[in-house]
């Protein structure tokens, strides 16, 4: 099980959020009608190994999206932050 | 094996008396005893039979590495199987008896496996009954013969009477293992101030040093250090603990045995609790296990581990024979062997190595110790027990010269040096380094938060071990001093435990993994074989695949993998360890959430006026909803049909709270709104709602439901009950990640909202009567809402029809949903108002060709469920690209039609669908989705997903249910069944 640090409620069990996608990834401009790139935001995805961003839900606590830095290999977490807050 | 008490010494309380009981037979007992000792006090050499060969079996060790001594422990519900009687602290009452055994442990017919041994070795089911015979049934009939014969214990069959606990712990650090490093460990970092978890598997404190010689110095060491332990309140001490699991961030799994020492729990007390603990740091102190030798004959009861018949003798005083014959590659046999000498018992000593160690030598002499070095044992003779040593002269490389000495005796132990119990460290952390000077994987000192002390990191002295733990506890306090030679590190090891003739057969049967009884000549024959990778030799052989996972044969299967190929072990590798440490009991992982505990159950407000009203319940989701209010002597079928027929001419209602509500709130909630749903938001006026369609980025249909404008900036969603929480967390991704310019808030409020529908053409006349407002159809039209009060609370009213008829959605404060719903059946007695379940709403619902769940189902479209007409072309919503993929707008993909049954009997969702003339193979044309007996049509129908559906009204075709294996022919027709210009529902 992974404790990861949530910006609002401070380090809780992995099994208070849900794991929701990379964070890299960028959802489109709603106004963007070529479908080539929203079929590589649904379907194109690295699996990376090593460290990645990505987004978790504190679905069971605070409800806020946030966007952790963990290495997927080791399950070493560096930090974490509120997606809202990070640069777009 | 003449084993007895002894007069004196052992930690044992003499002055009480227990009885155990093994096999039917009583065996005299104290305090303090394992079931082990007690058997070997009382003679009982013999304790099972082995896994495949079903050879006799003893005792081998004295903790939790033991692979033979599995016992059924208790009787009736509190049966157990797989208990290690090494494990098991003896109590008044308690009763075993041996496993694997038919029809008796000394008569046994399965021994006869042992004549068939040369069939019966790696890759035996395999080679039998996978090669030859795939295909064929022989496999399945072998099996349950193979599976009666082949096992370990019965597992229970009855329903377990005891309790077990979960518990959630946070500490600063973890001390796994309470033996001298980890109590050092535990005192350092208790004076510092941390909270320190200390656990320890034994009931007692100490390791290694309860099996030191009663009187020993470290006697009165561990005394004080109990007591300080005991004056710390920072310090907690778990005994009869076992930490099976370390998992990431440092969060462990302990498992203790509140109640297992004892017949049955006393009252209150749960027989185990689980124990969930994230630490800040980690202290491993677990120890080392010994390793046997491999010989002929290596698993005849009588042939132990040296460090365990150390253990028999100094803590339980019992010495396990008279005529001992030690067989060692290191030092550490030596000192058990002159204790064994002075106990009075005659003992050999086989040294592989040429020179015997000169600071044991004076000793063993003086203790009448026969000392043979350049010796070793190359075969055990005895069948239920040791009769004899073969001891043979062994020269560099372990190669044997001459013949053998036949040494009559009753004992026979190895010392093939030490493995840690890097268990817990490898889980962690993968592959340890090996170290070639002490023929032993080692974990580092320190790793990460983990820090590893004592024998596990095969530290060479007490006084090493006890610097060590206090080091990695903090080194507070003063340093504890402690000599002695409870040194468990056999030093001067040759790396040789495999004793075999100059041809590397050994003569008879030498046993590598005794619990799984994989034989030297298995490894050797997967060698042949050509198998390298140690994973794979570990599943072809079995080897380490038991219970006790290979704590006392992982190392010797790999050495000798290396040595066949001619590698060092390194090269070939180790396998990885993965929780847990020993078994844990599934009812403890379990704790308390079975049955209705697992998880909560999700009721209404109205849930107790359904069930005072006799409402046949159903589990939706988490839900529990009512399904059909029977009248006497009706069926779930009658109860329906009456039901929806009763909507269709008076008035009913329905408990529909379980709807997800969603408040949507802010000054961009409309814009937000027209991008999730694929239908225009931007201009629903206030008192007004609009049933709206939700997409997948990936263009399929996600939910439905609709939203209410309450004021400017203030809209309340539904969602469908299934995917309340899914649409939720949707919305807030979208805002928190991607629209964080939208400034809109959602908010759950399905908790805080009561929702009751009232369909039927008389619910307008009853809601009138009850509320007294303007209800016509120019006051309150389809898809508007109305504040009313009913009873004096206010509730909104909203004018929308699932069920085709004329009806409204009733929301009302949760908290007075049942006074409403109560309101409502007493207004509602002139009109002849009804409740309807679950089921009679569908079937309106299936009338009406209305989608739910069974048609949203992750795999249809908007075209696919002919809903396109909603789709704005003048925005873009969530969906709206992809939807329109090539792939996506096949006009032969399935779409939904509706299906008249030909016949009196209904079809079955899931029933797939072919085309008149068709062979009924494969998968068909399409899929059934929902099934009912239409009582406005006096018909069975349908909804289904059927290939060209909507160009194919009027066709005949075959509906097929492979499962229930019938079949049917239907009608293709519009799903709009009952009323599709909506007459009644404008009305």
């Amino acid at each position: 099980m992974l404790r990861i640090p949530c910006p609002v409620c401070g380090l809780r069990d992995e099994t208070e959020f849900s794991y929701g996608a990379d964070a890299t990834v960028r959802l489109p401009d709603m106004n963007e009608a070529d479908p080539k790139v929203w079929h590589d935001y649904v379907f194109i995805r690295d699996n990376p190994r090593g460290p990645h961003k990505e987004y978790w839900h504190h679905v069971s606590g605070c409800r806020q999206w946030i966007v952790v830095h963990r290495d997927t290999l080791t399950h070493e977490i560096f930090g974490s932050a509120l997606a809202r807050e990070v640069a777009a | 094996m003449t084993a007895r008490r002894l007069e004196t010494g052992g930690r044992i309380d003499r002055s009480r008396e227990l009885t155990v009981k093994f096999d039917g037979k009583s065996l005299p007992a104290h305090p303090g005893d394992t079931l082990a000792s007690a058997l070997l006090a009382g003679g009982q050499q013999m304790v099972g039979r082995s896994f495949k060969y079903h050879r006799p079996r003893g005792v081998v060790a004295a903790g939790v590495e033991e692979p033979n001594a599995l016992v059924h422990l208790r009787s009736g519900d509190r049966h157990e199987p797989n208990a290690q009687a090494t494990m098991v602290e003896a109590f008044d009452g308690l009763t075993s008896t041996p496993q694997n055994v038919w029809p008796s442990l000394q008569f046994d017919v399965g021994a006869v496996n042992g004549l068939l041994s040369r069939f019966l070795g790696a890759g035996f089911y395999y080679k039998t009954f996978i090669g030859p015979f795939s295909g064929t049934k022989y496999w399945m009939f072998c099996e349950r013969f193979i599976r009666r014969a082949a096992g370990m214990g019965r597992a229970p069959t009855l329903p377990d009477p005891d309790h077990y606990e979960k518990i959630n712990a946070f500490c600063d650090v973890l001390i796994v293992g309470a033996g001298p490093a980890g109590i050092s460990a535990a005192l350092a970092a208790g004076r510092k101030g941390d909270n320190v978890f200390l656990v320890e598997q034994d009931r007692d404190l100490g390791g290694s040093l309860l099996s030191e010689p009663l009187g020993a110095p470290s006697d009165a060491w561990l005394a004080q250090a109990r007591a300080e332990l005991d004056g710390l309140p920072n310090v907690r001490v778990l005994t009869r603990t076992t930490a099976f699991g370390a998992y990431d961030c440092e969060v462990f799994g302990l498992l203790e045995r509140v109640q297992d020492h004892v017949l049955a729990p006393e009252e209150g007390k749960p027989r185990q609790r689980y124990w969930v603990v994230r630490a800040k740091r980690a202290v491993l102190a677990t120890g080392a296990i010994e390793r046997p030798m491999v010989f002929a004959g290596n698993d005849v009861p009588g042939v132990m581990l040296t460090s365990a018949v150390r253990s028999y003798l100094n803590r339980y005083a019992v010495l396990a024979g008279e005529r001992i014959v030690i067989s060692t590659n290191n030092d550490s046999a030596y000192p058990a062997a002159i204790e064994f000498a002075k106990a009075g018992a005659r003992v050999t000593i086989c040294d592989l190595r040429a020179e015997a160690p000169t600071q044991f030598v004076d000793s063993a002499k003086k203790a009448g110790i026969d000392l043979r070095p350049g010796h070793a044992v190359l075969k055990v003779s005895g069948g239920k027990g040791v009769k004899a040593a073969h001891v043979v002269r062994i020269g560099p490389g372990g190669k044997i010269k001459g013949n053998a000495t036949r040494i009559a005796c009753d004992l026979v132990t190895g010392s093939g040096g030490w493995a840690p119990a890097l268990h817990l460290w490898s889980q962690r952390f993968g592959k340890p380094q090996f170290n070639e000077e002490l023929d032993a994987f080692l974990p580092p000192a320190e790793k990460g938060t983990f820090s590893c002390v004592g024998s596990l990191i095969g530290s060479p002295s007490l006084r090493d071990t006890l610097s060590q733990g206090h080091e990695a506890g903090g080194a507070v306090g003063k340093e504890p001093a402690l000599f002695g030679h409870a040194d468990h590190w056999g030093r001067n090891l040759v790396p040789l435990t495999v004793i075999a003739k100059v041809n590397g057969r050994t003569p008879g049967k030498a046993f590598v993994d005794f619990q799984h009884d994989v034989k030297l000549a298995d490894i050797d024959q997967a060698h042949l074989e050509g198998y390298i990778s140690v994973e794979h030799l570990k599943r072809y052989t079995t080897s380490g695949m038991a219970a006790d996972q290979g704590k006392t044969s992982n190392l010797n299967a790999l050495a000798r993998m290396a040595e066949l190929r001619g590698l060092p072990i390194p090269s070939v590798g180790t396998t990885t360890f993965r929780p847990p440490y020993t078994p844990v009991t599934i009812g403890a992982v379990v704790g308390h959430d079975h049955g209705l505990n697992f998880r909560p159950t999700r009721l209404t407000t109205i849930h107790g006026w359904h069930q005072d009203n006799g409402a046949v319940m159903i589990e939706t989701g988490a839900w529990l909803r009512p399904w059909y209010y029977p009248a006497k002597r009706e069926d779930i079928n009658d109860a329906y049909i009456r039901e929806a027929a009763h909507v269709r001419e008076h008035v009913g209602i329905v408990d529909v709270s379980t709807l997800g509500k969603i408040a949507v709130q802010g000054p961009d909630a409309a814009e937000f709104l027209n991008r999730i749903y694929v239908n225009g938001f931007k201009t629903l006026p206030i008192g007004r709602l609009r049933y709206g369609i939700m997409l997948r980025e990936d263009g399929f249909v996600f939910d439905d439901g609709a939203t209410t404008r309450l004021g400017d900036h203030d809209y309340f969603m539904t969602t469908t009950t299934a995917n309340a929480a899914n649409v939720l967390a949707r919305a807030e991704y979208l805002l928190q990640t991607a629209w964080r310019n939208l400034n809109v808030h959602v908010t759950s409020v399905s908790d805080q909202w009561c929702a009751i529908a009232i369909a039927g053409p008389k619910s307008r006349a009853l809601l009138t009567a009850l509320t007294g407002a303007e209800l016509s159809n120019e006051a309150l039209p389809n898809n508007h809402f109305a504040n009313v009060t009913i009873a004096g609370v206010s509730c909104r009213l909203h004018r929308m029809s699932f069920s085709g008829e004329l009806a409204y959605e009733l929301y009302i404060p949760a908290k007075r949903g049942r006074q409403i719903w109560e309101a409502l059946m007493a207004a509602g007695e002139p009109f002849n108002l009804k409740p309807y379940g679950l089921e009679a709403m569908g079937a309106l619902r299936i009338e009406k060709g209305h989608i739910t769940g069974s048609e949203i189902e992750g795999r249809t479209t908007l075209k696919d469920l002919g809903l396109e007409g909603f789709a704005s072309s003048k925005k873009p919503f969530i969906g709206s690209v992809l939807r329109k993929r090539p792939v996506l707008e096949d006009p032969a993909r399935p779409s939904l039609v509706g299906l008249e049954i030909v016949g009196d009997t209904s079809t079955r969702a899931g029933s797939l669908l072919y085309a008149l003339s068709a062979p009924t193979k494969g998968h068909g044309e399409g899929w059934v989705s929902s099934v009912t007996y239409s009582p406005a049509l006096k018909k069975n129908i349908a909804m289904a997903l059927l290939s060209r559906g909507p160009e194919r009204h009027g066709e005949t075709i075959q509906v097929v249910d492979f499962v229930g294996g019938q079949s049917w022919l239907a009608k293709v027709v519009s799903h709009h069944f009952f009323d599709p210009e909506g007459k009644r529902q404008n009305g």
